[in-house]
């Protein structure tokens, strides 16, 4: 077919950022099904509890001290989270680098509180329809939590390298940010089914 | 409704079904619920019938109106547009009628499907792998029995199948008498069943359960009120001593070996509840749920090797020699 | 943002059309032979190979289809025991469902939505490719299992108990539940490619009411697949642990329900369909005004019905479960949603008749698919609406009626019009057109030996006969309809095989096709047949909805993008302005390494628990290879 030229597109960024970017795009859509995700283990969650005659079944309402502890730490991250992505909107390398190394640390503490959150649920998988659901919601969160943390680990790792400097990278910590609210977010009704909904 | 019948047997026959296609069919209904939903069954055909007609004629008069002129794609005119839009959104609205219609019609009938009181008749029904046990009902505990793979009913009065699941779904379906009902592990179902003239309704599992899904079916006998009393009368005695000494010796064989773990015949020591209850087997009109008709060679060929009539049963093979299965035949034939 | 460095040279100004092809074709071709076939990131090489391999499932399922038509042809027929029957029919609805339908209506759009808005690849090609190799893993899995006779016997979709812990022993139910991961990966990773490449990588001026009517089709069924998968997931990942570590999820004793895999499954499963079928419709609209060389009538309407189709479908689920015993009143509410599809599905139909109405139809192989789609669809929708009822719906449920409505729907409603865009778009694919001679024949054999073996199973159903038997008694009435139904299925899977036939030799022995053969309105035809690796030297610049059409004399088109790097234009999501130089990611192994190690993960966890801890690192390592830069120009910013 023949061609004329209508714009020429020379000016353009060679990388767009935010919603300018197809992995800031990604990142939503990957929530999106992920979070369709929660909202089914929930909804089985009010399922199972429609059904029951008595709940929690045969056992005592999860201890609430880690789970307390573990949320208000992920609502604290959230801080500077926010910071790191503002640096890394800046292209500031030194402070997206500190940024990223606490990151790493929030990242691991609810990792460790995480081991006791399923001592204190007070059943085990394998008791019962509630042990079984409990334990998988907390262990679907976890997996989040484990690989988020993974991600921030080989970022912080990328950004002490040469290929830290780079325009894509900062975009690549902006998008790890948001995404990282999404797993505090999503934490907040699985925490409430989890540790409030029997204590109704 | 008369003329939903009416016309429900007049599309019947146009496709060259008739309802009389045997005993165990939708078209051909022979209770309250079955009939009611031919009839509706009747109406939604005609109705999605003229539909998909009307969709063919508008297809071919499109098709061969005009042809090809040309390679050039035509710009639409304005005036064409807006007849078409017009056209489509009177169909569009014309749909919307009728799919209300039909929601409203099939509201109706599942109305009419739940209204019938209960009048006594009580049985519970539990499916297994891949036979049916059924037990009477009664207020009068000694007035309760079991027994398999077969239902006898009286015409004209509802019974109420309670249905209770135990090992995996099955579905409950006698389609000349009703629709289906599903048995569910851990949930109550209940269907009516009612019969409006004697005869032999077959049934069968409708949801896939495992290997033998296919050979897991059932018979309704609907019988004239009194014959049902009598019925029930005799399945309430316990099994008569054999008569001759074949069966006596046969009946020392079914208590000397496993059959008794699984069966119950009530009147001996034999009380399992693992398999159907044979007291009165013989006076069944087939067994293993519907896969051979009752007689002495079948119940021999049955008990010989179950595995083979009917691969995965949950009947094991029992080995028994030659003179052992004889009698034994005997005896379960003598069950009456 | 500022304006980055720019290094001369490389930008394309302009340049004479020879020079510029040269060079991006050393920017973008792979490289050929076997290291390249595993490294390829290309959207076309990758979509075809989603293609072919989705229609060899197609074919082994077919043949699974005959030889159960074969066992059925006779009462109490020896051909097949009643185990290997019911691994048949599970694998051959499970092929069909998750390895036919679902994955070759992804696999096109792969294929065509990247050249339907103008971009030169998919958004994130290694994701794609990852996708293929997962797919075709869980593929093998699934046949495998039956080669070997441990393949899944519970039916496609395993209803619980009969596939838990009690009453399913061996790995049957577990391969089905893992066939399902990979599947739901491969084709969540699909969905969210589509959904970014249509949002952010439109032709500049490509707005929203400009986007093809198939792409629109791809993009609300992705948005399906994103928002109903995960149920399928939470319910195929419960399964196996309640199957493997002894959880109690559906287990009633426990607490648990055995209905609640019902609403999981189905809660996924009827979006499911939908999203075999808006595909479908997709290709019909796209199809359609080609052939009624006119633009589609009702453009409007039609995205509307698309995208009203793909809300109303998270509301029918229980449509599949009216004979469980849930409330009356509560399923009449599922009936009264289920019938309202009528109206967009309606709406859908009524607009392509006006559009054939108004035009002046070509009758080619791809005219003829529609029409036998729409006689047949619309046959298949109707006795939908039957089933919707609830009363009618316990008698038929579970039935050969219900078997007919579903086969209506899916050969009739998607495997109709997927031939068809065969057809359509082989051209544009191997560069070849396939025999109109031969594709006549296929449509004939196709059309008149579907309905001669699936019309006379409404009546079986209606006589009685329930799915998934493996055999029936003589005196059940139903042997001289089967017989005719199987022998029908001889002449469908003719059809079949004749259709084979042509897209084997037309690849070689076809006639040459040209850019645009069909002189069609959309961009995928505005390239060569088959399209360079690139797809467009330059990017066109959409100026209506029929750009081909309406841009007769010559195409616009944009200069300025650089031509040593792999480069696509990123465009905002409503009206498609230019945003952005973005790159697009070179060949890579990783994601074939990346899969190998999630398949024997996900293979291995059949087995322990164990496999998913320590099958994690290796993922874990490979997805570090993948995404570690490697300092390309890809990489700069
Ligand atoms: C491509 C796949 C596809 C499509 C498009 C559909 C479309 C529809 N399906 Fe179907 N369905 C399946 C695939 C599909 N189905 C499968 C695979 C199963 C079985 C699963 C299993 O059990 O294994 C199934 C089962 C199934 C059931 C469960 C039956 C049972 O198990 O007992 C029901 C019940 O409501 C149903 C309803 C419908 C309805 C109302 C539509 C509607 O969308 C149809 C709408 C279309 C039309 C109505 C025609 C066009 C409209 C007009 C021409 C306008 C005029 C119309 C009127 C006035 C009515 N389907
Ligand atoms: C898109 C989906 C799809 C497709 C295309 C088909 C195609 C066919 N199906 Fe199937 N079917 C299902 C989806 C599909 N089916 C589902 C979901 C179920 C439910 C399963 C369950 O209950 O769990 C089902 C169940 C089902 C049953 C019910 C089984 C039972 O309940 O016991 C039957 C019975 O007749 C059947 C028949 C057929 C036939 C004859 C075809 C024919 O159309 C097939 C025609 C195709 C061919 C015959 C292939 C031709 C190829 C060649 C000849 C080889 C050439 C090869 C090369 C050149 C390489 N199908
Ligand atoms: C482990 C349990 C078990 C043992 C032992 C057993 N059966 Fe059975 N039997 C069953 C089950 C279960 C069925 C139902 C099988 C079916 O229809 O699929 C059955 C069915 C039957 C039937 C058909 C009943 C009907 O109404 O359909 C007869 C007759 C019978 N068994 C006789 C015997 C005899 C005689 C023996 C001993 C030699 C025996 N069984 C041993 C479990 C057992
Ligand atoms: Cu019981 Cu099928
Ligand atoms: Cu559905």
């Amino acid at each position: 077919m023949r061609e004329r030229v209508a714009i020429d597109l020379a000016h353009l960024p060679l990388h767009g950022r935010s919603t300018a970017s197809p992995t800031w795009w990604g990142t939503l859509a990957f929530m999106l099904l992920e979070g369709s995700g929660f909202a089914l283990a929930i909804a089985v969650y009010l399922y199972l509890l429609s059904n029951a005659p008595e709940w929690p079944i045969g056992a005592p309402a999860p201890d609430l001290g880690p789970g307390i502890a573990l949320t208000a730490l992920l609502l604290a991250s959230l801080v500077p989270n926010h910071l790191v992505a503002r640096w890394a909107a800046k292209d500031d390398i030194r402070r997206t680098r500190i940024g990223l190394l606490v990151m790493c640390a929030l990242g691991v503490a609810p990792c460790i509180l995480r081991i006791f959150e399923f001592r204190a649920l007070n059943v085990s998988w394998d008791d019962n329809a509630y042990g079984s659901i409990l334990w998988l919601l907390l262990g679907l969160h976890t997996t989040h939590l484990l690989t988020d943390l993974g991600d921030t680990i080989v970022l912080t790792a990328l950004m002490f390298t040469r290929h830290g400097r780079n325009r894509r990278r900062f975009g690549d910590v902006e998008d790890n940010a948001v995404y990282w609210d999404f797993v505090v977010l999503a934490w907040l009704p699985i925490f409430a089914c989890i540790y409030g909904v029997p204590r109704l | 409704m008369r003329a939903g019948r009416r016309l429900a047997i007049g599309v019947g026959l146009g496709l060259g079904l008739g309802g009389c296609s045997g005993s165990q069919s939708a078209l051909d209904a022979h209770g309250a619920q079955a009939s009611a939903l031919r009839d509706l069954m009747g109406l939604f055909t005609v109705v999605c019938g003229t539909v998909w007609l009307l969709v063919l004629l508008a297809l071919a008069v499109a098709v061969w109106r005009r042809r090809a002129s040309g390679r050039e794609p035509a710009e639409p005119g304005a005036t064409s547009e807006r007849r078409l839009g017009i056209v489509v959104g009177v169909a569009v609205a014309l749909t919307v009628l009728t799919i209300t219609g039909l929601t409203f019609a099939s509201y109706r009938t599942t109305r009419g499907l739940t209204g019938i009181a209960d009048e006594g008749v009580t049985i519970r029904l539990r499916g297994y792998q891949w036979w049916w046990e059924a037990t009477y009902q009664d207020q009068a505990p000694e007035r309760v029995f079991r027994t398999a793979n077969e239902l006898r009913i009286p015409v004209g009065r509802p019974v109420r199948v309670e249905l209770a699941g135990v090992d995996v779904i099955h579905s409950f379906w006698v389609p000349s008498l009703a629709g289906k009902q599903d048995i569910i592990p851990g949930r109550q179902n209940e269907i009516t069943l009612k019969a409006e003239r004697p005869g032999i309704y077959r049934g069968q599992c409708a949801e896939f359960c495992g290997l033998q899904h296919a050979h897991m079916a059932f018979l309704v006998i609907a019988e004239l009120p009194e014959n049902y009393e009598a019925w029930r009368s005799a399945q309430l005695r316990a099994a008569e001593p054999p008569a001759d000494p074949e069966a006596a010796r046969g009946r020392d064989v079914f208590l000397a070996k496993s059959c008794k773990a699984c069966h119950a015949i009530r009147g001996t020591p034999a009380g399992g509840v693992l398999g159907p209850d044979l007291t009165h087997v013989a006076s069944r009109e087939t067994i293993a749920a519907g896969l051979l008709p009752t007689t002495r060679g079948s119940l021999a060929a049955w008990v010989a090797d179950p595995q083979t009539v009917k691969p995965g049963s949950k009947m094991p093979l029992v080995p028994l020699d030659a003179d052992e299965l004889r009698a034994v035949s005997a005896y379960l034939a003598s069950l009456k | 943002m500022s304006a980055p460095a720019i290094l001369p040279g490389e930008l394309d100004r302009g340049a004479e059309r020879a020079i510029l092809h040269r060079q991006l074709e050393r920017t973008w071709a792979t490289p050929a032979g076997f290291w390249g076939a595993l490294t390829t990131v290309d959207h076309k090489t990758i979509g075809l190979r989603y293609i072919v391999t989705a229609f060899g499932f197609l074919a082994l399922g077919g043949v699974l289809a005959l030889a159960m038509r074969w066992q059925l042809a006779r009462p109490e027929s020896r051909v097949l025991s009643a185990d290997l029957y019911n691994q048949a029919f599970t694998v051959h609805g499970a092929n069909m469902m998750f390895l036919f339908a679902v994955p070759v209506m992804e696999a096109m759009a792969v294929y065509l939505v990247p050249l339907m808005i103008g971009t030169r690849n998919i958004a994130f090609p290694r994701l794609n490719a990852f996708s293929y190799w997962i797919y075709l893993f869980g593929g093998i899995l699934l046949w495998a299992a039956f080669a070997l006779q441990i393949g899944p016997d519970v039916g496609w979709f395993a209803y619980v108990p009969l596939s838990g812990p009690q009453y399913s022993s061996g790995k049957r139910a577990d391969i089905w539940a893992q066939m399902i991961t990979f599947t739901e990966i491969a084709a969540l990773a699909i969905a969210v490619e589509i959904v970014v490449t249509v949002f952010k990588q439109r032709a500049p001026g490509m707005s929203l009411d400009r986007i093809p009517l198939f792409v629109w089709g791809a993009l609300v069924t992705s948005f399906l697949v994103m928002l109903a998968m995960p149920a399928i997931m939470i319910a195929s990942t419960s399964l196996i642990l309640d199957r493997l570590v002894g959880t109690h999820f559906f287990n009633p004793t426990e607490g648990g329900d055995v209905l609640l895999w019902q609403h999981l499954f189905w809660f996924f499963g009827h979006p499911e369909v939908y999203i075999i079928f808006l595909p479908a419709t997709g290709m019909v609209s796209s199809m359609l005004p080609t052939f009624a060389r006119r633009p589609v009538f009702g453009y409007l309407p039609l995205v509307l019905s698309i995208v009203a189709i793909g809300i109303l479908s998270f509301g029918l689920w229980v449509h599949h479960m009216f004979t469980t015993g849930l409330p009356r009143l509560g399923e009449s509410f599922f009936t009264a949603s289920s019938m309202a599809i009528a109206v967009p599905a309606g709406v859908q139909i009524f607009c392509w008749l006006a559009t054939l109405w108004d035009g002046r139809p070509v009758w080619r192989t791809p005219l003829l698919f529609i029409a036998a789609f729409i006689v047949t669809f619309v046959l298949g929708g109707l006795t939908g609406v039957m089933v919707a009822s609830v009363p009618l719906d316990l008698q038929v449920h579970d039935t050969y009626f219900v078997v007919a409505h579903f086969h209506y729907v899916l050969i009739g409603g998607a495997v109709f019009p997927l031939l068809g865009a065969i057809y359509y778009w082989y051209p544009k694919m191997t560069g070849r057109m396939l025999s109109e001679r031969l594709g006549r024949w296929v449509v004939g054999l196709i059309f008149v030996g579907f309905h001669l073996t699936f019309f006379p199973m409404h009546f079986l159903g209606l006589q009685g006969m329930p799915r998934r038997v493996y055999t029936y008694q003589p005196e059940m009435g139903w042997g001289a309809a089967n017989l005719f139904v199987s022998l029908s299925s001889i002449l469908l899977a003719a059809g079949f095989a004749l259709f084979f036939l042509d897209v084997i030799r037309s690849a070689r022995r076809g006639p040459v096709a040209g850019d645009n053969p069909w002189d069609a309105s959309t961009l995928e035809w505005a390239t060569t047949s088959p399209p360079p690796p690139y797809n467009f030297a330059r990017i066109p610049v959409v100026t209506s909805a029929n750009p081909l059409w309406s841009e007769r004399e010559a195409l616009p088109v944009v200069t300025g993008l650089r031509v040593d790097r792999r480069e696509i234009v990123i465009s905002s999501v409503s009206d498609a302005t230019p945003q952005a130089r973005e790159s697009s990611p070179r060949d890579s192994i990783w994601p074939l390494v990346t899969a190998v190690a999630a398949s024997v993960m996900l293979i291995a966890s059949i087995f322990t628990p164990w496999a998913v801890v320590w099958g994690a690192i290796p993922v874990a390592a490979a997805l570090i290879g993948w995404f570690w830069p490697k300092g390309l120009p890809e990489d700069e910013a």
